[in-house]
């Protein structure tokens, strides 16, 4: 049984005349499972993050998380948007120890064992090339540095369902890689299922078990390709010619859904 | 020119200019009040204006050492009745703030009236106050208190209903309650709201105070500035308008540096961007 079902979903804006922005949604997400989901801008994706985690509750069709049916903000899961949304009164780390003050089965454990998630948090930042920030303030940091942070605090509580939506936008090439790699070992080290929001076409076909196309507003699945590269996966194959042409694949396919709008 | 003597000698000397810098920026603010009471002076003095019109600076200073008693006495009563109103609209504002921007309800429904509410003048309510409370502190207090509420109040229901809709989002999905969401965000993030609307409030304090205690006091810099001017003590009446002055740059000189203290992140982090 899969971890998330979702099935035949509308969900509309503002109301019965308001934008339609997706429609007759079909996704199925596997326990363990890496899922990048693709589509042109506009298309849906950040409202398919949202009707998985059930901040909204689409109109008609069903979203299950966890054998459950969404109808309420479900907790096991993790979200780092495109832009950090760092406090600015509370230090990096105290951002990224936020979580633990909110989900249910950390917040009375962590006055108790705070020494043990400060290290834990420490460790996270080192995973992310930020060690030794974790007492400057969000605003003292680069937009780059910020998302990373932001990624740090998206994983504090070692959630089942981590989804990250376009959490590397604002990166340099360099840093980006480095963080594909950081997500890579985690998924592959620890039991977590990962959707992935991507405008970057490489970056799903390095990460991702299955890429999901999605056509342009009111979106659909149109099309879902499991990438066949074995894993571990190293950064060379980048430049290796089944990579690259499964990318074109892709980046024509999205172009026809734009077109079709 | 450059034989080691010389670079010797500059590097450890320090600029000798620099020594003598007079921080103009942070004279300026006396220099121009000495300068505006210069002016003053010379100007009535060649117009030949009467004390009972203008008085002149020096002859009010000789009208605060006069009357320094009575002075020095209504002085500490208006900024009593002020400061005690200040505080009480500091509770009822933070409060009636956090009720009114916890919900786009509750916020949609009381706007209108707090709207309403801050269109009265406050002095038409006075005379309603003496009736309830007869003349004297009560009044004087209650004035500044409603009068100066209403800044705090808009400022901390603004903070609360403008959280950012994607913190709130990340917040929800971890299974936070609105209260979680108040607590960790919303109150925090209002405070810099609110601690810039004391200065606003605190100004405004002042007015509803002696409003009232010119209308309906005994007692007060109001009461002593009126009963001044039935006398045609015209030095004693801008004597209380400059003790007024000064209570209010001391007191909103207390709320800028406490709103610097209580949320400089706020300051840098706009600072920084
Ligand atoms: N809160 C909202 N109110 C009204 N309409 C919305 C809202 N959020 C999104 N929409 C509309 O729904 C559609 C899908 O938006 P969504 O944010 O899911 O797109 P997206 O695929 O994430 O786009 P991008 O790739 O640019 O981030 C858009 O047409 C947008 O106008
Ligand atoms: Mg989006």
């Amino acid at each position: 049984m899969p971890l998330v079902s979702i099935d035949n979903v509308d969900m509309r804006y503002g109301g019965p005349n308001g934008t339609l922005a997706v429609s007759g949604l079909d996704l199925h997400i596997d326990r363990g499972e890496f899922v990048a989901v693709v589509g042109p801008s506009g298309c849906g994706k950040s409202t398919l993050m949202k009707l998985t985690t059930g901040l909204h509750i689409p109109q008609s069709g069903t979203v299950i998380v966890a054998g459950q049916e969404v109808t309420k903000p479900v907790s096991i899961v993790g979200m780092a948007f495109q832009n950090p949304t760092m406090l600015p009164w509370r230090t990096t780390l105290e951002n990224i120890l936020l979580p633990l003050e909110i989900v249910e089965r950390h917040r009375h454990r962590l006055r108790k064992h705070k020494r043990e998630y400060v290290e834990k948090a420490e460790a996270l930042l080192e995973t992310v090339g930020l060690k030794g920030f974790g007492d400057k303030f969000p605003w003292q940091l680069s937009g780059g540095m910020q998302q990373r942070a932001n990624l740090c605090r998206a994983l504090i509580h070692e959630p089942e369902l981590l989804m990250l939506d376009e959490p590397f936008g604002a990166l340099d090439a360099f840093t980006r890689e480095e963080l594909w790699c950081v997500i890579r070992d985690l998924h592959a080290s620890q039991d977590v299922t990962i959707v992935l929001v991507t405008h970057d076409l490489r970056e799903s076909v390095f990460l991702a078990d299955k890429v999901v196309v999605m056509s342009a507003r009111p979106g659909r699945v149109v099309s879902e390709h499991v990438v066949p590269f074995e894993r571990p996966r190293q950064l060379d194959i980048l430049y290796q010619p089944a990579f690259n042409d499964m990318v074109q694949a892709l980046h024509s396919e999205i172009a026809t859904a734009r077109a079709a709008a | 020119m450059t034989s080691p003597e010389t670079v010797l000698a500059t590097s450890t000397l320090p600029p000798p200019r620099d020594a003598y810098k007079i921080n103009w920026i942070r004279l300026a603010p006396f220099l121009y009040t000495v300068g505006l009471f210069v002016a003053w002076e010379i100007g009535v003095r060649i117009s030949g204006l009467p004390h009972t019109i203008l008085p002149t600076p020096s002859r009010i200073f000789e009208a605060i050492v006069q009357y320094w008693s009575p002075i020095w006495k209504n002085s500490l009563q208006t900024l009593y009745t002020t400061v005690l109103g200040f505080l009480i609209a500091v509770v009822a504002g933070l409060g009636i703030g956090l009720f009114i921007g916890w919900s786009k309800t509750i916020y949609a429904g009381l706007y209108p009236i707090m709207i309403g509410f801050n269109a009265i003048p406050k002095v038409a309510l006075v005379p309603i106050l003496v009736i309830w409370f007869g003349i004297g502190t009560v009044p004087a207090v209650l004035t500044a208190f409603l009068i100066s509420f209403f800044p705090i109040v808009v400022n901390v229901a603004t903070g609360l209903a403008t959280i950012e809709p994607e913190t709130e989002d990340v917040l929800r999905a971890l299974g936070a309650k609105k209260l979680d969401i108040m607590l960790k965000v919303g109150i925090p993030r209002s405070m810099p709201y609110f601690f810039g609307s004391l200065k606003v409030a605190i100004t405004l304090a002042f007015v509803g105070s002696v409003v009232s205690e010119t209308v309906a006091s005994n007692n007060g810099l109001g009461n002593m500035m009126a009963s001044a001017q039935s006398n045609f003590n015209v030095p004693l009446v801008f004597a209380g308008l400059l003790m007024l002055a000064l209570e209010g740059i001391v007191m909103y000189a207390l709320m800028a540096w406490l709103e610097k203290r209580m949320t400089g992140w706020a300051h840098r982090s706009t600072m920084s961007n």
